[in-house]
């Protein structure tokens, strides 16, 4: 799949920010005054940043309130709904902990739910395709909510952050392990795609058009396996290894911010990856694996 | 649940005009559905006899063809050096006068100076009947470098040909056998005939070195050497023949085998043996008599052997039964194994003998005798460029024929059929008309099929007449003219100078030429006084092509939605074996240019020239235009360009014209039929109902019978010459030639592109046309280049597999004549031994309007720069690179040499050679204009009325 | 909407002739033309270096590796299968995308459709492409403007793909309907699913290539061996039988 900067803005900043935004709620942090406000901006910023983002990925977003309409099939709007409700609902919190209103924390642990249910929306999203083997896994949710949590927890300053990050390091080396066998084991071949498969084994011969076209920018990609090596070892130390180290470091705040910067870097490492090495099956019509 | 409500009703347009496509050469029926005055959709007509309502994709891109920003705009004066493609527009008036003050002085004193060669023209009876009368013998349209060889070696054989000329009996034909056919002539035609026999489960075989498209769908592929076609098909008949699978009264009844051929040495060795009244005759078994050929009743004996005289019969056994011939004697050089050629003999004679038909139709021969019904033996062939491109291809045709002969299938039901006005023996075509007189027209037509020595166009030092050489000794048959020599020949001087070159839609400077790098240099080389070796060029064309910027004067042609045609009985009609057919064109759009349809200048031109037949006897101009033209011409009395509604609008073939005629053939669909009688709608050639009713239509003035000629007696005559026998004797050098080439009976030999093999040059190189692109006409259409914008030089594994080739590698090919470097692709299912590619993709840079960086000219390539137009030196003369018996451009028998071209060594990029930019010709430019804010009128229309987004 | 219908009461589609299509690319442009007048599908940097443009149809060309015998060749067109189980429907948001109760056929609705692509992800057939003009996602109708409108001459009721194919290698009618045409072709040619693990169950089906290679006929025999009686013994026994 093509690795739009859309999609995985949207997807790497909304999963940090709800993953806050649910730790918020939780109360794993309670700031108050100034530094609540700081802290909710920070996590519904990054939340409705990747929003935002995600509708450049829009060819037509004048109709995007539609999208609330199909909750009952469509992780989409299940997942617009996820979104608006557990940014509706955590408001009261966060407004609580700003101005010290002592709203009852269960509201905050409900809108932190649903931050992860949006999360897990997101991650449904890509999970439910089986078009791509790839993402078809429940371990795509796992790594989904994984980032979050441990990018929440990061930021919350938790102790149990750099565990999280490592669970990130283990979730990322998993996916990969189980995603590069995915699309041999999902059995579609150029022969099964054009049925061929009852001849012998097909190849292309002349494509079906020399000029570009939706399908072939979209979801044709094919990166290159030593350069993506060299992303996945990036990505694991910049999104697990390092944030946990520094964060073990006495280093305050601005080791909260150094590994944050360091995290998100190898975040958008990974999720670049999740993208360009994502093999759609319609990429067997153009003799491309992906 | 509620549904959006769908718009199931939309109109289409506003209306529907019918006229004929022109997105190649198969003239099919189109709808053109106008909405507020512009162009819809474009569809097939269901009642058009060639496409019955399909439409191919070429056709049903053409919307995009009559808005491509490459339509030339203006008549277009060069200003720069030629080539610069540096242009003034001009107005018309200035363009014609400059024409006519080109060509009237030459007319007065030197018509040959004039040479006049049209490209894809569809009005050669016009174009050549202008040219007749200017008084030049330059004249001819692109059939020698397209497929003369399979016209002439048909009309030579079987008074008609494969091509379009007729085409097998798709309704009954059990066995379909294709010899090199690609997306040929015609078309759809053959599509829909091919979906027939799919759909009946009939059996298709493809003899190609290539498999794709109608060789992919076949039931067999025999991937066979290039040039080697007739050796297979002599094989065949040898096959045949061992085990008497012929069909002898066939032969005995339709065919020149039961005549006698002179034995005596000297000048009539080899000629027919002809009676007092100079016929030849047969001898009749039941007497053992000398009898008429076409007496009634008559048994001709095929094996009789008369005053030391024996049949053709005989002598065609003699030949076919050598050894030579024998499956285990030529399989290395055909690449078929003899296992498999004698299975397709046996899967012949299986079908013809076993499976044989009849229709139960009475008819009567042209003889007298009465048949109770019309056997049939389904077995058909067809063949186009595969065997007619190369310097054999005019034995390799007439060897197919010899074929479809012995199976007695030919005419017959479920055989190949000829389409009117086939069939047509040689004897009722003209010879063809040289002989020029300063202010006089020829003396009759300049193409034509020559019987002997007799009917070259030779001047009286024996020099070639025509500038193109065609009729001469180095191709006696060449009934279509050699285009492909008409620029290296006027550069050369050579047979003599030319002053204006006058060419018509034929992209000369790029894919219609061979060897282009050099003819481009040939158009702009000057001589020691200044002036260019060919001093004046005039071109029409409707489009910003390669050649544009190579010519002095352009006069802008109309596309082919906004203009007059006809195509018609006296040229490349739309027949189909039960009908003949023709048809018209007409705008069905105004141009919004200053362009002006072709033949419509062409006749204003012939009338400021004074061109007879073109004014009155006032000097004024005889026709309006084209249209005009097209209802009022006559060829011969009460016969003229179009058959249908003539006189009083109610008669057919012969009539006086009727003006209302034109409106008659709109009203009609732009087509017109007249049914051939179910009597006369097989045996043609000797079915007295089908000769009648040929006369009746004016296809002919009298009937026509005759017998295919398995000997070819003008053949034999050119060989005697070469012999040394009668006056008129070729030039030294050419005597081998003609004796091998002009042999009486089919026979085949090495093409000459064989030689280079043992130059270091051994791999075969072809090219196909692929079925959604015309030559170089598709990569100036929107939708037809996104589908094919670049091309790859296809490499069987053998090769592949020898140099280490993967994915995304490059290659350079050399031949004699020069080299390219180009992508390749590997291609299991193609001839160990050939490399392939699509033809004119590649486009120079800035021409067709398209970008410079565009994939046609950055990675498309042409084959061309590998083919020389000439042979190699031998000595000290060059001879054309064609057939030697019709001069057909022989560019399939091209080899080369192939070698992987590391990415190092070569920028993945950019093909080689590589041409300078063109610069853009004043042309209409635009394309057309999307709409892209439709989705907002949509939803502003919705606003404006509620409630109409659901149910 | 994006639910699917629990059945449909015909199933509109086409069946594919592999066999008899030569690739000639004529339903391509059909397409393409019939649709741009309609819905519109609009072309980008059309006379360019790059250009790209939507297409509800494409066809490609395949070689194939066989077992014994010669490569072969197979031109393939692709286009929707308007499949009983289309995943594109249920992943739709807004309910651009849905599938018609009444033929089956898979629909977009523009109006609702925010060109998220996400039912393109869905299709493993890759049938849906994006207009980039228009925004909205494009996809074969079976031509819903054609095979219902009465201002078309009834014999003209089939989609622009159908009634252009020259080989007529494609084949439209309702496949629900096991009398039909298109089914019996189905069962008579041992029509398939693309790719039937996907769970998509297509409408559309395609027939296979039929088997092919050398004729089977008897292996002719001479009538006598001419090289030992020369032409002359054959002449006399061909000749004999008129």
């Amino acid at each position: 799949m093509h690795p739009a900067p859309s999609v995985i803005l949207f997807s790497t900043l909304s999963g940090l920010g709800f993953g806050f935004l649910a730790l918020l709620g939780w109360g794993a942090l309670q700031p108050s005054g100034w530094a609540a406000f700081f802290l909710w901006a920070l996590g519904y910023g990054l939340a409705v940043a990747g929003l935002m983002a995600s509708a450049f990925h829009l060819g037509n977003p004048k109709n995007a309130l539609k999208a609330f309409t199909q909750w009952r099939t469509s992780w989409l709007s299940r997942e617009a709904w996820a979104s608006v409700v557990t940014l509706l609902i955590l408001a009261p919190m966060a407004l609580s902990d700003i101005f010290g209103l002592g709203q009852p924390r269960l509201i905050g642990q409900i809108g932190g739910v649903l931050a992860l249910v949006t999360v897990l929306t997101t991650a449904m999203i890509y999970t439910q395709i089986k078009a791509v083997p790839r993402w078809h896994h429940w371990l795509t949710p796992v790594m989904f909510l994984t980032f979050a949590l441990a990018g929440g927890a990061m930021l919350s300053g938790m102790r149990i952050a750099p565990v999280l990050l490592l669970a990130v390091a283990v979730v990322l080396w998993a996916v990969w392990q189980v995603g590069d066998g995915a699309f041999a084991r999902a059995g579609q071949t150029m022969g099964t795609a054009t049925g061929l498969d009852r001849l012998g084994v097909p190849s292309v011969l002349d494509p079906a058009h020399t000029a570009g076209n939706y399908l072939k920018r979209g979801m044709i990609f094919v990166v290159g396996r030593k350069h993506a090596a060299k992303l996945r070892k990036l990505a694991l130390v910049l999104a697990s290894v390092l944030p946990a180290v520094i964060l073990l470091l006495p280093l305050g705040v601005w080791g909260i911010a150094l590994a944050t910067t360091l995290h998100l870097a190898g975040a958008l490492a990974a999720r670049w990856l999740f993208f360009a090495e994502a093999e759609h099956v319609v990429g067997l019509y153009y003799g491309a694996r992906g | 649940m509620n549904q959006p409500r769908v718009e199931t009703q939309r109109e289409v347009g506003d209306e529907i005009r019918q006229t004929t496509c022109y997105m190649c050469a198969c003239r099919c029926g189109i709808n053109v559905h106008l909405k507020s005055g512009k162009v819809a959709y474009i569809e097939g007509n269901r009642d058009h006899p060639i496409n019955k309502g399909v439409l191919c994709a070429k056709g049903a891109s053409g919307i995009m063809q009559v808005t491509a920003p490459s339509r030339l705009r203006a008549p277009l004066r060069r200003v720069g050096p030629r080539g610069s493609g540096a242009f003034e527009e001009i107005s018309w008036e200035e363009a014609l006068a400059t024409a006519v003050a080109w060509m009237k002085p030459l007319r007065e004193t030197a018509p040959e100076k004039l040479a006049f060669f049209t490209g894809r023209d569809q009005s050669q009876s016009l174009t050549g009947w202008w040219a007749q009368n200017f008084g030049t013998p330059n004249y001819a349209a692109h059939g020698g470098f397209c497929s003369v060889n399979m016209a002439a070696g048909g009309i030579y054989t079987i008074g008609g040909a494969f091509w379009e000329f007729g085409q097998p009996d798709w309704d009954r034909t059990k066995l379909f056998v294709m010899f090199g056919v690609a997306e040929d002539h015609d078309s759809n035609p053959i599509k829909i005939g091919i979906g027939k026999l799919k759909a009946r489960g009939a059996r298709v075989i493809s003899v190609n070195p290539i498999r794709t498209g109608y060789s992919a769908v076949a039931d067999d592929w025999i991937g066979i050497t290039p040039g080697t076609d007739g050796l297979l098909i002599l094989s065949l008949i040898h096959c045949l023949l061992e085990a008497g699978k012929i069909d002898l009264d066939y032969l005995a009844r339709w065919t020149n085998a039961p005549l006698l051929i002179n034995d005596a040495e000297g000048a009539e060795k080899g000629l027919f043996v002809r009676n007092a009244e100079s016929q030849p005759f047969v001898i009749d078994k039941t007497s053992g008599h000398p009898a008429p050929w076409d007496g009634k009743g008559v048994q001709p004996d095929l094996g009789a052997e008369w005053q030391g005289s024996r049949t053709v019969f005989r002598h065609m056994v003699e030949e076919y039964l050598k050894p030579d011939y024998a499956p285990e004697a030529v399989e290395a050089r055909c690449g078929v194994t003899a296992t498999r050629m004698r299975a397709l003999a046996a899967e012949l004679a299986q079908v013809a003998f076993d499976q044989a038909i009849t229709l139960d139709q009475p008819w009567t021969d042209f003889r007298g005798n009465e048949h109770p019904n019309m056997p049939g033996r389904p077995v058909s062939f067809h063949a186009m460029r595969g065997i007619s491109a190369h310097s054999n291809g005019f034995q390799t045709a007439r060897a197919l024929h010899l074929l479809q002969i012995i199976l007695g299938s030919l005419e017959t039901p479920g055989g190949y059929r000829l389409k009117p006005p086939y069939p047509k023996p040689i004897e009722a075509h003209p010879t063809p008309h040289f002989v020029t007189t300063p202010g006089k027209p020829l003396t009759g037509p300049h193409l034509g099929y020559v019987r002997s020595p007799d009917d070259l166009c030779l001047l009286p030092d024996g020099s070639p007449a025509r500038i193109d050489k065609a009729f001469s000794w180095e191709n006696p048959f060449s009934a279509h003219g050699l285009m492909h020599m008409v620029i290296p020949n006027a550069h050369a001087g050579d047979p003599y100078k030319i002053d204006t070159l006058f060419l018509y839609m034929a992209n000369m400077s790029w894919n219609s030429s061979m060897n282009s790098a050099r003819v481009m240099e040939m158009l702009t080389e000057t001589g020691p006084d200044g002036e260019y070796l060919i001093p004046r060029i005039i071109y029409s064309d409707a489009y910003a092509s390669e050649m544009v910027a190579y010519a002095d004067l352009i006069l802008p042609d109309t596309t082919y939605l906004e203009r007059h045609d006809c195509i018609s009985l006296l040229d490349r009609p739309i027949s189909e074996p039960d009908a003949a057919g023709d048809a018209i064109r007409w705008p069905v759009l105004e141009p919004d240019r200053d362009v002006r349809c072709f033949q419509s200048v062409l006749l204003e031109l012939g009338a400021r020239l004074g061109l007879p037949g073109m004014v009155n006897e006032d000097g004024s101009p005889k026709f309006k235009d084209y249209a005009d033209y097209i209802v009022n011409h006559q060829r011969r009395p009460g016969v003229g360009p179009l058959m249908g509604f003539r006189g009083n609008g109610e008669v057919e073939g012969r009539g006086a014209p009727n003006p209302e005629q034109m409106q008659r053939y709109i009203e009609n669909g732009a087509f017109y039929q007249a049914h051939v009688p179910a009597e006369a709608s097989f045996y043609k050639p000797w079915n007295a109902a089908y000769q009648d009713w040929a006369v009746k239509l004016g296809l002919y003035e009298t009937p026509q019978p005759y017998l295919f000629n398995i000997w070819s007696e003008p053949m034999r005559r050119f060989q005697l010459a070469a012999e040394g026998f009668g006056p008129r004797q070729p030039p030294d050098h050419l005597r081998d030639r003609l004796k091998q080439a002009m042999h009486p009976l089919p026979i085949w030999y090495a093409p000459f592109g064989d030689e280079d093999a043992a130059f270091g040059y051994p791999v075969h190189a072809l090219t196909q046309r692929p079925m959604d692109m015309y030559h170089s006409w598709g990569s100036q259409n929107a939708w037809l280049r996104q589908i094919k914008g670049r091309n790859y030089l296809y490499l069987p594994t053998k090769i592949w597999q020898a140099q280490g080739f993967e994915d995304g590698d490059w290659a350079r090919v050399s031949s004699r004549a020069g080299t390219i470097v180009v992508p390749v692709a590997h291609m299991a299912a193609l001839n160990e031994n050939t490399i392939w590619t699509w033809n004119a993709i590649g486009k120079r840079k800035g021409a067709w309007a398209l970008d410079a960086d565009a994939p046609e000219a950055t990675t498309g390539f042409l084959l061309n720069h590998l083919i020389s137009e000439l042979l190699p030196d031998r000595d000290g003369v060059r001879l054309s690179n064609s057939d030697p018996v019709t001069g057909q451009a022989a560019w399939f028998d091209q080899r080369v040499r192939v070698e992987r071209v590391a990415a190092k060594d070569h920028p993945r990029g950019t093909v080689e050679p590589m041409f300078e930019r063109l610069p853009d010709p004043p042309r209409a430019g635009g394309g057309r204009v999307q709409n892209s804010s439709k989705n907002f009128a949509k939803s502003f229309r919705k606003l404006l009325v509620p409630g109409g987004a659901a149910e | 909407m994006t639910a699917l219908p629990r059945s449909t009461e015909k199933k509109l589609g086409l069946v594919i002739d592999l066999d008899t299509c030569v690739g000639c690319q004529a339903c391509v442009t059909a397409c393409k033309g019939w649709n741009d007048a309609g819905i519109g599908l609009s072309d980008q940097d059309p006379y360019g270096a790059d250009p790209s443009g939507t297409f509800l149809n494409r066809v490609h060309a395949y070689q194939v590796a066989v077992p014994d015998g010669p490569a072969q060749v197979v031109t393939f067109p692709r286009s929707c299968l308007h499949c009983d189980n289309a995943p594109c429907v249920t992943v739709c948001p807004t309910g651009a995308s849905y599938k018609r109760a009444e033929d089956g056929i898979v629909l977009v609705n523009e109006d609702a459709c925010i060109g998220c692509g996400l039912c393109a992800w869905a299709c493993p057939y890759g049938a849906r492409e994006m207009d980039a003009d228009q925004g909205v996602m494009k996809k074969c109708t079976l031509c819903v403007d054609r095979i219902y409108n009465e201002t078309l001459p009834e014999e003209d009721r089939e989609p622009a793909c159908v009634r252009t194919c020259p080989t007529n290698a494609r084949h439209f009618g309702d496949l629900a309907d096991p009398g039909s045409t298109v089914s019996r072709l189905v069962a008579d040619r041992g029509g398939y699913d693309l790719m039937p693990d996907m769970g998509t169950k297509p409408v559309n089906k395609y027939l296979p290539p039929r088997a092919k290679g050398p004729g089977t006929a008897n292996p002719l025999t001479p009538l006598l061996d001419v090289q030992a009686t020369g032409v002359a013994g054959w002449l006399d026994r061909m000749l004999g039988k008129i």
